[in-house]
């Protein structure tokens, strides 16, 4: 008899939770747009945060709300935008360009004169706190690896002189790393770029010579003589403007004194 | 036994985290930083101090008249994990920004061990219904101060540069088992000296 009313109470019991939870769903359902349930599932789902937004559903409830433009997603590219399109019912997108990241300094610590030992927490924006960081270039790469450690593609690697470099085909070019850099040496360039100027450092080629063996010194034989290089002057520093013709950047890399414009 | 020596007992003397060691999972899991603690510790506290009183019911009126007390264990996750669905699904429709602060939590409260054992203890401990409430309700603060102060610490050492075979998760029970040693130094002497007891 005891073993009848436990099955029967607890049975009974389930029966009413559950239907009492059924009623429920019914009566405090809320209607979701069908577009975004949808956007949400063809999201990449890497959350990176490159569109600006908290994450992949974020941005698919913004882009639904008619918030936010269609295309911000970088991971995704041109073929999620346009299926996005789709889905929206919308034809115009503006389609992004594939960016990755690029590392502007190779100033490694051989090359690269130290101002301080320092001994502190091992994080670029920490070290970045006393006097800039404790290396004689007060806008190169401290090398404490912070890019590296956020990139959530493990895209960024040390070579073998402890430069940081981007892996151009794991970058999706979120941009996490551009902001989390405190000397803001990262940048977002082309996919098909093939030449960058590796150096951050405006100051004149006097004060750069001091403290760095690799840094530009702002020669301007990029500028002056390969006019067809896409280099522009930035105070002492050379600087590739991309959406200039930049046919010429490889014989510009050949004749820069200081072999600061590297092959990507 | 006064409704503030209970409130005093469950929030500091019998804390469900640092002396019972009930709920660590959500406590370890949400205590990453301050905003969210509190938000899970404002879900836990709600929903103790509802389940308490359900539960208190369902037992006293159901199983006791049944003979079936020995079922508690089953009709309690029962009742404990629809209702939480329950509020889940009336927060999401009457109130958006409630729901933002603390649905995401509500789901990890379902199962949660410290729901349950709030559950059974007020039943062992004979308390009545109000003082059942009360005791809930008390439980869940408890559980609130224990997740604030894991989360202060557990922010300070995020910052901090801890040896790398302890980053993270290791350090924070270091810490919990510091913490749950201090909250040794409750004891039921303070309801005694405060002529509670």
């Amino acid at each position: 008899m005891g073993i009848l009313y436990a099955v029967l109470t607890i049975g009974i019991l389930a029966f009413i939770l559950g239907a009492a939870l059924e009623f429920a769903s019914k009566k405090f359902a809320i209607k979701k747009d069908e577009r975004l349930s949808e956007l949400e599932k063809i999201m990449p789902g890497v959350n990176c945060g490159g569109c600006g937004y908290a994450g992949c559903s974020a941005y698919a409830a913004a882009v639904a709300s008619g918030e936010a433009k269609i295309g911000k997603c970088a991971p995704g590219g041109k073929a999620l935008a346009l299926s996005m399109a789709t889905i929206m019912g919308v034809d115009e997108i503006s389609e992004p360009e594939k960016q990755v990241a690029f590392v502007a300094c190779r100033g490694d610590v051989n090359h690269t004169q130290l101002d301080a030992k320092y001994d502190g927490i091992l994080d670029c924006r920490a070290a970045s706190l006393l006097f800039n960081g404790n290396k004689g270039c007060k806008a190169g790469c401290l090398h404490f690896g912070s890019c590296a450690a956020e990139c959530p593609h493990h895209a960024i690697y040390t070579d073998a002189e402890g430069n940081y470099i981007v892996d151009k085909n794991k970058c999706v070019g979120c941009g996490v790393c551009v902001t989390v850099c405190p000397h803001k040496i990262i940048r977002l360039i082309p996919y098909d770029a093939e030449y960058a100027v590796a150096c951050n450092n405006t100051e004149s080629g006097l004060k750069v010579r001091k403290v760095c063996e690799k840094g530009c010194i702002g020669c301007k034989i990029c500028v002056n003589k390969h006019p067809d290089s896409g280099c522009e002057m930035k105070e002492d520093l050379s600087v590739v403007n991309y959406s200039k013709d930049t046919s010429g950047l490889e014989k510009a890399a050949l004749s820069c004194p200081r072999k600061i414009i590297v092959k990507l | 036994m006064t409704y503030i020596a209970l409130i005093i007992t469950y929030v500091f003397i019998q804390n469900y985290i640092l002396v019972n060691f009930l709920g660590l999972c959500s406590f370890i899991g949400v205590s990453r930083d301050s905003e969210s603690a509190l938000g899970m510790g404002a879900s836990v506290t709600f929903v103790t101090g509802v389940t308490s009183v359900v539960c208190y019911i369902i037992y006293h009126y159901l199983l006791v008249p049944l003979h079936i007390e020995y079922l508690q264990t089953v009709a309690f996750i029962l009742v404990i994990a629809s209702l939480v669905q329950a509020l889940e699904m009336f927060i999401r429709k009457t109130s958006p920004s409630l729901y933002k602060a603390l649905g995401i939590y509500l789901p990890l409260i379902t199962t949660n061990c410290l729901v349950l054992g709030i559950a059974i203890i007020n039943i062992t401990e004979n308390h009545s219904l109000f003082e059942t409430f009360v005791a809930g309700v008390s439980a869940g603060l408890g559980f609130t101060l224990a997740i604030i102060l894991m989360s202060a610490i557990r922010e300070k050492l995020a910052i901090t540069d801890v040896p790398r075979h302890f980053k993270g998760v290791p350090i924070a029970f270091i810490s919990a088992a510091l913490m749950a040693l201090s909250f040794m130094g409750f004891d039921k002497g303070i309801l005694a000296n405060l002529h509670l007891a």
